[in-house]
């Protein structure tokens, strides 16, 4: 399966160049870059682990990129996304998000139905790398 | 407008009698709105002969304290602070014989936190008067005291979208088409293509309720296996907004609650349930975790025509207070009214937590929102994924984009109008980001991401000639022309 959660997993994958253009709008917006890597890219799985401190008052976006890049040695084969922050008030939460690498392979997930009285059914969404862990 | 009549004594302001509304001190040219004050301006078309003045003193009197006769039982009341005041009568620009009337109202006047309330006493007798021969509450100005008692949109922009994790660009919907005929079984088929095939959400209709060819348990349990099996296809949040508008509470608490059971992020009421009834189900949403979508059906019958009835801008304030998370503001550019001026004055305010006053969007009033949850603007309407650049310009990130025909009439399936809706949204947005002009290079945008994604490039073929250019009806009145759809 290809997973699709953020802005751009319907394009092609992006390149570096591709990055860098989507990191640079972020700074101008005075947004806080953040990377942040999972091998459970559940839906509800929120809090993928931080590379490092989201980073504020960036000026330049080749130092994003240079982080990136450290994270996607040692995590190559996680998914990678990279999301502007905006604290601004009445927002205080993330303004972007996009997926920047993702494994080569993806197990993807699978759908448990428990089948209740009548026809009720509830659904249960189990992300097959957190299985295979 | 030189009319400036001295308040008569009160000895003889309290005679039997018929008094005309100005002397009964409707009428206050040097009245000074306070803060608190609930302000609204109507659009008056006094009868042939009438004054201006006295029918807006009589609009201030019949939606405040007054009857047709002097009562003696003023005189057990304060009854100077509870008359509404006109304070202000203007001529429309070019339109001779109607003027814009300016009312002051005392918050002590209206029970906190109740949309029936304040519709009753705004809108309750008087658009019905005889010497008036039309009238229509054009814009109105909450006080921030009056606002605060209100609870607001169950969930809000924000939140909305980190509990879907979606952010940086419109959200993507359909309705389910045909709107009528289809069973849960078929219906769950349409939302399940156009899910998987990269939509956030898909919708019922506004009359899709529970009718011989599917009753609405059905349609939940189909639509809810459609959602999940689009969730473990995808890793995404998606959604189905379940209509639950029916002939009574009992009926929609109980629809909602099954909704619930079933794991949908969101439930979806029709204006023509009523204020109250939203009131209620904005309440039971922020009880239950739910979004809340409302589709504004039926409010083209007293919102589109300009002389007569209320305005949506009007309409969508009530709806933030009230509290609805979704609502319906237009498209500029598709099928249905909207100019483009007026929608922006719509979408402002769901989305801004202070209005300015624009007469060229139809805010008459500086609106602050107190940090009162933001309302999800909802375009639908005869859009397509090739005027997605103008969408995106015209309307910004913070809106739920809907294409019902835009993606189902695919000629490839719904699955693959869906993704060329996705597409074409994540291109365009990539350049605008970027840094391109997307308003005009969108067609080349459009075209080069279609190159990598055949769905886009048979939609783009397809839908390429299809625009809706009408003149709309309700226009701006400080615009010297109105502006056409795109």
């Amino acid at each position: 399966m290809r997973l699709t959660q953020g802005c751009f997993s319907y394009l092609p994958d992006l390149t570096e160049a591709d990055i860098r253009t989507q990191v640079q709008y972020c700074i101008d917006k005075g947004w806080a870059v953040n990377i942040e890597f999972s091998d459970d890219p559940h839906p509800r799985n929120t809090f993928w682990e931080m590379w490092g401190l989201p980073m504020f008052d960036i000026k330049d976006a080749a130092a994003v990129m240079l982080e990136l890049n450290a994270c996607c040695k040692v995590h190559g084969d996680s998914y990678i996304r990279v999301s502007g922050f905006d604290s601004s008030h009445g927002w205080e939460s993330v303004r972007i998000s996009f997926l920047v690498d993702r494994p080569k392979n993806e197990p993807g997930f699978r759908l448990i139905r428990t089948e209740g009285a009548g026809r009720m059914v509830r659904y249960s969404v189990q992300s097959m790398t957190a299985v295979a862990e | 407008m030189n009319v400036v009549d001295k308040k008569p004594e009160k000895r003889s302001r309290y005679s039997a009698g018929v008094m005309e509304y100005r002397q009964m001190g409707y009428w206050d040219p040097d009245y000074e709105p306070k803060d608190t004050d609930v302000l609204a301006v109507f659009r008056l078309t006094p009868q042939d002969g009438v004054d201006p003045i006295e029918a807006a003193a009589a609009v201030a009197g019949e939606s405040s304290t007054a009857t047709w006769t002097v009562v003696w039982t003023d005189r057990l009341t304060a009854c100077d602070k509870y008359r509404a005041k006109c304070y202000r009568v203007d001529p429309v620009p070019n339109a001779p014989g109607s003027w814009f009337v300016f009312i002051a109202y005392d918050l002590d006047l209206f029970e906190p936190g109740s949309i029936a309330n304040l519709a009753a006493s705004i809108i309750g007798n008087v658009f019905g008067f005889k010497p008036i021969k039309a009238l229509r509450l054009e814009d109105m100005r909450l006080p921030i005291g009056y606002v605060k008692s209100f609870q607001g949109p169950p969930t809000g922009i924000v939140v909305e979208r980190e509990r879907l994790d979606k952010f940086g660009r419109p959200l993507l919907g359909a309705t389910v088409k045909p709107k009528l005929g289809l069973s849960g079984r078929n219906y769950g088929r349409v939302v399940y293509e156009a899910l998987k095939g990269g939509l956030d959400f898909t919708k019922d209709d506004e009359n899709i309720n529970s009718q011989p060819f599917m009753h609405w348990r059905d349609r939940y349990l189909y639509c809810m296996e459609a959602v999940a099996k689009a969730e473990a296809a995808s890793g995404e949040v998606k959604g189905t907004y379940l209509n639950v508008t029916a002939a009574t509470m009992e009926d929609m608490y109980e629809r909602a609650e099954f909704a619930k059971q079933l794991g949908s992020v969101i439930v979806m009421i029709d204006l023509v349930i009523g204020y109250t009834a939203i009131q209620s189900m904005a309440k039971w949403a922020r009880k239950n975790d739910m979004i809340l979508h409302l589709h504004r059906a039926g409010h083209s019958t007293y919102t589109r025509q300009k002389n007569h009835g209320v305005s949506f801008r009007v309409i969508t304030k009530w709806m933030r207070l009230a509290g609805v998370d979704h609502i319906h503001a237009g498209t500029v550019v598709g099928k249905l009214e909207g100019d483009p001026n007026m929608t922006r004055g719509y979408y402002d305010i769901c989305r801004e937590d202070y209005n300015p006053k624009r007469l060229e969007h139809g805010l008459f009033f500086d609106q602050h929102w107190a940090s009162l949850n933001k309302v999800m603007p909802v375009a639908s309407g005869g859009i397509h994924a090739g005027q997605m650049h103008k969408l995106v310009d015209t309307l910004g990130e913070d809106c739920v984009l809907q294409f019902g025909g835009g993606t189902i009439g695919h000629p490839m399936g719904i699955a693959a109008g869906a993704t060329a809706n996705r597409v074409a949204l994540e291109a365009i947005i990539f350049a605008r980001n970027a840094g391109r002009d997307i308003l005009r290079e969108g067609e080349e945008i459009l075209e080069t991401a279609a190159k990598k994604s055949l769905p886009l490039k048979q939609a783009l073929e397809i839908w390429k000639d299809v625009t809706f250019d009408y003149a709309s009806t309700d226009t701006p009145d400080f615009l010297p022309t109105a502006t056409a759809a795109e």
